[in-house]
């Protein structure tokens, strides 16, 4: 049930290719900038909407506000120095970048992570997802208005922080996941502590569940609301829990299997309407699925053996010409690094690819035109787009 | 993957072919014939889903370096396809009318790379730059110190240490 009727009576007429044709000077549109600082807007980018009446008949995104230039800063680094920079291309999940970047200079060099230092890296993939999801769930009930569930989820996912900070030192950029392996095991008693931290999680998503999914203006506003059609998964990019909402189950843990998910039991959380209120759901038991896949971790992963291979020094690191593309399934999508190396110490190019290159650009203009303003922070929420990706 | 490439290459002139993985490929075809093949992949084998398109600049042979990478979910299989251009004639047929999200790619690599795709919709709007007028930055000849140099100033009380010398003085401040 729509709450909202448009008034149409001064809509701009289509035209053949199906844009809006509208002239600004005629007084009966408006543009309105949210962005790039507004309550409403996901990181640091804007939106230049034209809208008529309370409707957005056009839409343009402009990124660039964060824009720190990684890529080219890395073709000046040799390949350990660009550790570092990678995991600051996206904040809340940065450990994709991390493994992406690892894995592919590994496959160039000629080596290969040690088995346990495979697990622990699975182990942080989805740790950092559980984290991801937490703070996408806080952000769209608090972009209708729910404001609590994010104080909620912010708890659960600072529990988390407070097993990353163990593990591996730091809270934010762990910079954990080294080219040939990772920095450490686990510390005595992680598992114990895991396991309170997943209870307590489980326990805020039964909240969650409760407050935001059975709430009827949550319902209201978002069911049947920003829908992704069919046809534009291919066209637009679309991976991650945007296409598996839209029932297209693309998951590159299953598609195309990585780490030792191979070995672990599970399957792609999907949906069919397509809509804010069934992506929403679909990461809400995405998190069950990450919380069960831990757990699977902790029980089967090796207690001891190495956990770096042996990789030559580092300052003086070559690798020889070749490239490559290596891709992993984060909270939003398919994320990828192309590297390409000509035999010198520096990589010579590096190019990130993060789902929220395609999906908050093209995807989100399209999508908003014919939304009511008060919708847009929520519709924008619910492709869980994160700009740094953008602008790397 | 070989199988794909034994048909491709009796259709396409492929080139420098690598099968860098069981299920990841790369092959150089000519620019001329990049939009038939993409067309051919993209409808008849299944590689429906657009990963990436971007450039390498080779400054030193005078070429860019087009990669398209092409994704087919069923078969689980990646397909790169590069294909060079002259730097200084950056020219490219756009794919747009293929993948609708190729429009971005293509706008960020006449920012970026200065590589023109006429035609394609809003590739002369800024991406990330607003009045841009030097090199465009991801070409190799684009010296980021020296343009932070000419643009802006240094700020009084920044000092650079040369680490040796600097670790030096802190460890052993006897013999400085």
């Amino acid at each position: 049930m729509a709450l909202y009727t448009p008034d149409r009576s001064q809509y701009p007429a289509a035209l053949p290719d199906g844009s809006l044709e509208f002239d600004l000077a005629s007084g009966k549109y408006l543009k309105l900038w949210q962005g790039p600082q507004h309550p409403g807007i996901t990181g640091n980018m804007s939106l230049e909407l034209t809208v008529c009446g309370d409707e957005i008949v056009h839409a343009r995104t402009h990124v660039g506000y964060l824009h720190r230039g990684f890529e080219k800063l890395m073709e000046r680094r040799t390949f350990i120095q660009c550790f570092p920079i990678v995991c600051r291309i996206c904040v809340p999940e940065p450990d994709f970048n991390e493994y992406c970047y690892a894995q592919a200079v590994e496959e160039l060099a000629g080596i290969e992570a040690p088995e346990r230092a495979r697990w622990i890296r699975t182990l942080i993939l989805e740790m950092g997802r559980i984290n991801s999801y937490m703070m996408y769930l806080g952000g769209q009930a608090g972009s209708l208005g729910q404001a609590v569930i994010g104080q909620w989820t912010t708890y659960g996912r600072d529990l988390m922080l407070d097993r990353f900070e163990e593990l591996t030192g730091a809270r934010i950029y762990h910079m954990f996941i080294l080219p040939g392996g990772v920095r450490d095991g686990l510390p005595d008693g992680f598992e114990t502590r895991m396991e309170e931290t997943l209870r307590e999680i489980e326990r805020i998503m039964a909240d969650v569940e409760d407050v935001m999914f059975h709430n009827a203006v949550f319902k209201t506003r978002t069911v049947g609301q920003g829908i992704i059609r069919p046809e534009w998964i291919e066209d637009y990019g679309v991976t991650g829990p945007n296409a598996r909402a839209a029932g297209v189950v693309k998951d590159v843990r299953k598609d195309q299997p990585y780490l030792v998910y191979p070995e672990l039991d599970f399957e792609p959380v999907s949906g069919t309407d397509s809509d804010v209120f069934t992506r929403a759901d679909v990461r809400r038991r995405d998190v069950h699925v990450s919380i069960d896949l831990v757990r699977q971790i902790l029980a089967r992963m090796p207690k001891d053996g190495p956990l770096m291979a042996k990789v030559p020094n580092v300052l003086h690191w070559k690798i020889p010409k070749g490239e490559t593309y290596v891709r992993g399934e984060c909270s939003r999508g398919e994320y990828g690094y192309y590297l390409v190396t000509d035999g010198s110490g520096y990589p010579r190019r590096v190019n990130v690819r993060g789902p929220s290159y395609t999906h908050a650009m093209a995807l989100l203009e399209k999508m908003i035109v014919g939304v009511n303003i008060a919708d847009v922070a929520g519709l924008m929420v619910s492709l869980h787009t994160y700009p740094p990706e953008i602008e790397r | 993957m070989r199988a794909l490439l034994d048909s491709l290459k009796s259709l396409y002139p492929l080139d420098d072919i690598v099968l860098q993985r069981p299920d990841l490929a790369f092959a150089t075809v000519p620019a001329a014939q990049v939009r038939g093949l993409l067309h051919h992949l993209k409808e008849r084998e299944g590689f429906t889903h657009l990963v990436l398109l971007t450039a390498v600049d080779w400054l030193e042979d005078g070429m860019f370096q087009l990669t398209y990478l092409l994704h087919d979910r069923a078969r689980a299989r990646d397909l790169g396809l590069r294909t060079l251009i002259r730097r200084d004639r950056a020219t490219m047929d756009g794919i747009h009318d293929l993948w609708p999200t190729a429009a971005t790619y293509q706008r960020e690599l006449k920012e970026m790379f200065g590589i023109d795709f006429p035609g394609s919709p809003g590739v002369d709007d800024p991406f990330v730059l607003e009045g841009w007028t030097d090199l465009p930055p991801y070409r190799r000849d684009f010296d980021t110190k020296d343009f932070s140099e000419r643009n802006f100033n240094h700020r009084e009380g920044r000092v650079t240490h040369d680490p040796a010398a600097h670790m030096k003085r802190h460890l052993y401040p006897d013999e400085a």
